[in-house]
């Protein structure tokens, strides 16, 4: 009994974590039009700042300065701001396929940057040794209090995005999603709304990486794969619905639950058919994601037009 | 509205010596035409003589390669859309386009220009404040939808609207800018004829109580000879002609512009 209801917080945990993400991404693609492909890198700014703040001190990595995690997550956020401002500064200007293009790019680049600079991530070998907020009340009362905790934060984060998402400011997101020139028209500045929501976007990632990185305890470039970090992401806000927040999160919480359902599948199965199943499962999420966009393109909750 | 002393007060829109080339073709060349102050003047012209061009251009949303524009005298060259609406300057599309996810009301509500609730963190800290300037931005959108007989349509989606009713909304929008200078786009294309009556009605009224000065592009000719003067006429990225449309009409260099298009003289 104990150690289902452990199971399931931290089924919820991760779910939270994604709904957090799922959000950010609702504003840059469902709000505002913005193809991110490159999720994985925002995350992976926003784990590492926290990794490192709150990490103890070590030889293996830069830091480990031992901060509490409140102090540390709002940098996490921030870092996330902090690579999405060239990259939005340059690219947001140009044509909406060339952000997909260059946030892919960066993600690899900070990919392989994370696992090569040793002395700032401690390569291959990660920060170990992430302190979890309230793991000092054991199990499982640690882990439902960071439950709570997750909880707590992704509650902050909808109530900003229903704020953004409802405001004048996000009406003028909308326009220049629907259409570029006749949001010129009436006298909106694209590149400097698409800026500012692609920066809001990322500092939503920035947190939800931090958020991973004490769920985990651990940072290292295992932890991260385009697969769970950038496009299943993806795939979460298109099935719960893009353009609405509450799809966001009803996607985050339904795709997670049958993506751990099917992990948990695949482990009963014998040896190597064990092993295949794991690429079964990446063909499934695709094939899913293709049947979502043709038979209900606009999600489980679609935007609604009007009512807001 | 119209007349004040020559040379009192500067043109609404002045535009001088315009020129805009895409490689090797030639768009705009070195157009210079004048928009009086509080008058409906007309822009036609042939196909391809670079009316939306000239539109585009003066609007800031291509850069010019040569040449001046000047708002009330004031030098707005190549200063982008954004600037131009606050400064009271709004274009409409020629093909209306909509937000298709918002409500008609909404299209219209997101056309005000400097509203703080667009300035973050505004929307987050201030929202009593935001709330109130909604409801009352709400209020002025119904009295546009109201007066362009459009009221009973707010809160349908605007891809539910007609063609005309979208060419209407367009115009409300530029309305809702509160812009002094309005450039329309085919006010009248495409629409049948009772809403055709309206539309021109519509404008002839905003410029007489409302004092908005109007450039018009249109091909219905007898549209434009009963709303527009002074007229202007364009071929192969020059302005060829000006003067009232009676004027113009008889213009035999008018008349080999529009090539076969038959231009009867004014009765």
């Amino acid at each position: 009994m104990e150690q289902a209801a452990l199971y399931l917080a931290t089924m919820l945990t991760l779910a939270g974590i994604y709904a957090a993400l799922a959000l950010g991404l609702n504003l840059q693609w469902g709000l505002t039009g913005l193809m991110n492909f490159g999720g994985l890198g925002f995350v992976a700014m926003g784990a590492y700042t926290a990794a490192l703040l709150t990490a103890p001190a070590s030889a293996s990595h830069l830091g480990g300065f031992g901060w509490p995690w409140w102090a540390a997550w709002p940098l996490a956020a921030f870092a996330g701001v902090a690579l999405a401002l060239p990259i939005g500064a340059i690219a947001l200007r140009l044509r909406a396929d060339y952000l997909a293009v260059a946030t892919i790019g960066i993600a690899e680049i900070v990919r392989l940057a994370v696992r090569n600079e040793d002395w700032l991530t401690g390569g291959p070998l990660g920060v170990p040794g992430i302190p979890r907020p309230f793991e000092a009340l054991g199990l499982p009362w640690g882990q439902v209090a960071y439950l709570a905790l997750v909880a707590a934060v992704v509650a902050g984060l909808f109530a900003l995005a229903q704020a953004t998402a409802r405001s004048p400011f996000g009406r003028a997101l909308r326009a220049v999603r629907d259409d570029e020139e006749a949001a010129k028209a009436v006298g909106k500045n694209p590149a400097r709304l698409r800026l500012q929501a692609f920066l809001l976007g990322a500092a939503f990632m920035g947190l939800g990486g931090a958020m991973l990185s004490a769920f985990f305890k651990f940072m290292g470039p295992e932890a991260l794969d385009p697969v769970t970090t950038t496009f299943l992401v993806w795939v979460m806000l298109i099935a719960g619905g893009s353009g609405n927040n509450t799809g966001a999160v009803l996607g985050a919480v339904a795709v997670w639950a049958v993506w751990a359902a099917t992990d948990w599948l695949a482990a009963q199965l014998p040896g190597e058919l064990a092993t295949r199943a794991a690429y079964v499962r990446l063909f499934l999420i695709g094939l899913a994601l293709q049947v979502i966009l043709l038979a209900r393109p606009q999600g489980l909750i679609g935007e609604r037009i009007g009512q807001r | 509205m119209s007349g004040g002393a020559p040379g009192a007060a500067p043109p609404a829109l002045a535009v001088r010596g315009l020129t805009k080339r895409f490689g090797g073709f030639v768009a705009l060349d070195g157009v210079s035409l004048d928009v009086p102050e509080g008058s409906i003047t007309g822009l036609i012209g042939p196909n391809g003589a670079g009316k939306t061009t000239l539109f585009a251009t003066v609007a800031g949303f291509l850069p010019p390669d040569g040449g001046t524009v000047s708002l009330r005298g004031q030098d707005v060259t190549a200063a982008p859309p954004w600037r131009l609406h606050q400064a009271g300057l709004a274009r409409t599309i020629q093909i209306p386009r909509l937000f298709a996810r918002m409500t008609v009301l909404e299209n219209l509500m997101v056309a005000a220009p400097d509203q703080p609730g667009e300035r973050l963190p505004l929307p987050w800290i201030a929202r009593a404040r935001i709330a109130r300037d909604e409801a009352a931005l709400g209020e002025r959108a119904l009295a546009v939808l109201a007066r362009l007989n459009l009221a009973d349509h707010a809160e349908a989606p605007a891809t539910a609207l007609s063609g005309g009713q979208k060419k209407l909304v367009e115009l409300g929008r530029a309305l809702m800018s509160g812009a002094s200078l309005i450039l329309l786009d085919e006010p009248a294309a495409g629409v049948n004829r009772t809403l055709l009556r309206e539309i021109a009605a519509t404008i002839a009224r905003l410029n007489r109580e409302d004092g908005i000065t109007f450039l018009v592009i249109e091909h219905d000719l007898d549209l434009v000879a009963e709303l527009c003067d002074p007229v202007h006429v364009m071929a192969e990225g020059r302005v060829i002609a000006s003067g009232t449309m009676a004027a113009v009409r008889g213009d035999p260099q008018v008349a080999e512009a529009y090539l076969g298009m038959a231009i009867e003289p004014v009765e």
